[in-house]
């Protein structure tokens, strides 16, 4: 009778042993928890921003003072800045991944968060991570290249949904690379046969934006986009536990 | 035994009937060498049936957890590579003849490069991991976060693109009767070499599991 | 009532087996694990933790009757173990309010720190981990392992990197969670296999 006394605080101090699993919004506000915890570390060691950073810079200048700005097509515009916005993604967009299981910190997570909660926060921190990038360079490349943008809304909405789609993929891919044993070549290798259809989507409806002012003369590759960003998301929520856990 | 005996004879039959029973296709700039047709198609259509049966076996994996799944996953991928590799040299003799060039970046071209690439990938991914079972999940996770990027690629892009490259030749330009009569048997002997090379692979794999040395 | 079972448990890592057929059941109280390095003490705390699963066998937790599923594992069991590391670029307390955060705790600044205060780190609570020494991330480590009132703690080598008064407070960690609810110890110390109310000897 004591012992079972004893155990009955055990159960009401804590609710979660019986609670049901956490609805939509609880899941929300738990990736949010990841989503500001990676912001800090981030903050502090900023591994992944200058890895980003400098990358972007550099690829940029190197483009400018290769093409100098003037005399080379739309096609060709538009191919480098997703070029350049796809390395650059590349050399950081791994690191929210590999410092967990590179730090050891993985298991405490795993032990703590639900999957669901650790996808959603390292994609939201990815998400803001590729922003960021987008609002240095994409200002200075149309600036150095002196890129004429016919339609805007539709460029903004390609360079949006792009990203979207960029950072869904990446997320997925970086949580695969950081479990194998060689984690720096594989990303970008495992990452572009994934992302190609996205990168073809992205790079078309940026030269139909340049080339038209009308929003319909990109509408099919924005559908593009945005079946390949809705297919991926749920495809990657769908496996990312078997990705996780041993 | 008696499927490598069968399959001998049918490929040998096939060979004998793309050479001498089917007519030179009209249609084309070079009639004669659009014989390859017999065996760069077939040899494309396995290669991404193979994918597609990795795929299969890595979502088996992913539910039962047995690593001879696994393992059939990724000898489906080795031979789909195999075929995708000869699909893309015999497509590249062709187009040369045909287009007058070796490449063109015509959408079915991309897809096939992308096809390689991913299973480029998902070899490069096997190889950087040590531990059987993680090994086997992450593999087939890629192998199913591969897929709907195949799709789009195929059926989807080439829509998108379909300003910058020249319409496909192959379905435009039609075949005839006599065509498909050894076109169709090709495909069937291709299908039968993939099941017979993975019959055995499976059958090896399934000892050296059993001894402990995979 | 909780209650802790294991069937069969077996786990192999490809061709290598670990260890086979763990059969074991504790009702309350505390479960030894010890064992030769590579007999896979580790290796069985994380199964029970839900870590890893095992090849064959099951991994059985009742609570009040009912059989909990491997889901739930996160919130029944708390775990501490030398490979398991916390921030380093996060202070003591904003680890442990990131874990309370993304548990779905709500925990106000004083019951964060009541337990760090109560495993001797008091004034050192906002700096950050990285600063600390082995034994003071060992000691975080059990603020973390315990903030749930976890059903089940699970003790990986306790007294890795810990001083006296360190190994008392753990010490009396244990008698207490022991009263509470379930203790499963994974040790070759002698001291520490002393806490056991079975053992459980692993590769014999």
């Amino acid at each position: 009778m004591l012992a079972a006394t004893r155990f009955k605080p055990s159960s009401t101090e804590s609710p979660a042993h019986s609670t049901a699993p956490p609805g939509p919004t609880e899941m929300l506000r738990r990736s949010a928890a990841v989503f500001q915890k990676d912001v800090t570390c981030e903050f502090r060691t900023r591994y992944a921003v200058n890895a980003i950073a400098l990358f972007a810079i550099t690829t940029l200048f190197a483009v400018s003072f290769a093409v100098g700005g003037a005399g080379i097509s739309q096609t060709v515009q538009s191919s480098l800045l997703w070029i350049i916005i796809y390395f650059s993604g590349m050399s950081g967009l791994s690191r929210a991944f590999v410092r967990e299981e590179e730090a050891r910190t993985a298991s405490a997570l795993r032990l703590a968060a639900a999957p669901g909660a650790v996808f959603g926060g390292k994609l939201l921190f990815n998400l803001v991570l590729l922003a960021g990038l987008e609002a240095v360079t994409v200002p200075l490349f149309v600036g150095m290249m002196g890129l004429q943008v016919s339609g805007w809304p539709l460029f903004v909405s390609v360079l949006a949904l792009g990203s979207a789609g960029l950072a869904v993929a990446a997320t997925i891919v970086a949580a695969i690379v950081s479990r194998a044993n060689a984690k720096g070549a594989l990303f970008a290798v495992l990452s572009f046969p994934i992302l190609l259809p996205l990168l073809i989507g992205a790079i078309h409806g940026t030269q139909a934006a340049l080339e038209s002012a009308k929003f319909s003369a990109g509408m099919q590759d924005v559908k593009l986009l945005v079946s390949y960003t809705g297919v991926m998301f749920i495809v990657s929520i769908l496996v990312f536990k078997f990705v996780w856990e041993d | 035994m008696l499927l490598k005996l069968l399959l001998g004879i049918w490929m040998v039959a096939v060979i004998v009937a793309a050479f001498l029973f089917a007519p030179p296709a009209q249609g084309f700039a070079e009639p004669e060498a659009a014989r390859i047709i017999f065996f760069h198609v077939p040899l494309a259509m396995v290669a991404a049936l193979a994918f597609v049966i990795a795929m299969v076996y890595a979502a088996k994996y992913l539910s039962r957890r047995d690593l001879m799944d696994d393992i059939k996953s990724s000898i489906s991928a080795e031979l789909g590579l195999v075929f995708a590799i000869l699909a893309t040299a015999t497509g590249s003799l062709f187009a040369r003849v045909q287009w007058g060039s070796w490449w063109n970046w015509d959408p079915r071209e991309t897809s096939i490069v992308i096809l390689m690439l991913v299973y480029a990938a998902y070899f490069a991914l096997r190889a950087a991991t040590e531990s059987a079972e993680k090994r086997a999940a992450l593999s087939a996770v890629y192998a199913i976060l591969a897929l709907p990027p195949m799709i789009l690629l195929i059926f989807v892009v080439p829509r998108v693109m379909a300003s910058l490259h020249p319409s496909d030749t192959l379905t435009s330009g039609g075949l005839s009767t006599q065509y498909r009569l050894v076109l169709y048997p090709a495909a069937l002997g291709f299908l039968g070499l993939y099941v017979w090379l993975f019959k055995i692979k499976t059958a090896l794999a399934e000892v050296r599991l059993k001894l402990g040395r995979y | 009532m909780i209650s802790l079972e294991l069937r069969q448990v077996s786990k192999s890592f490809g061709a290598r087996q670990v260890f086979s057929g763990i059969s074991a059941s504790i009702e309350s109280g505390c479960l030894a694990v010890t064992g030769h390095n590579g007999s896979g003490k580790s290796t069985l705390l994380r199964i029970i933790a839900g870590l890893l699963a095992p090849s064959s066998g099951q991994v059985v937790l009742t609570d009040g009757g009912r059989q909990s599923p491997v889901e739930q594992r996160r919130d029944l069991t708390g775990m501490v173990a030398p490979d398991l590391a916390l921030y380093d670029e996060l202070s003591a307390i904003e680890n442990l309010r990131f874990f309370a955060r993304v548990r779905g705790l709500k925990k106000t600044n004083d019951e964060l720190r009541a337990p760090l205060v109560r495993l001797g780190l008091e004034g050192r609570e906002n700096d950050r981990l990285g600063s600390y020494s082995s034994g003071m991330r060992q000691r975080v480590k059990y603020a973390f392992a315990l903030m749930h009132n976890p059903a089940v703690l699970l003790l990986d080598e306790p007294s890795t990197n810990l001083d006296e008064a360190g190994i008392r407070a753990i010490g009396s960690i244990i008698e207490e969670q022991k009263r509470r609810g379930i203790v499963v110890l994974a040790t070759n110390h002698p001291s520490e296999l002393a806490y056991g109310d079975h053992v459980l000897e692993l590769g014999a």
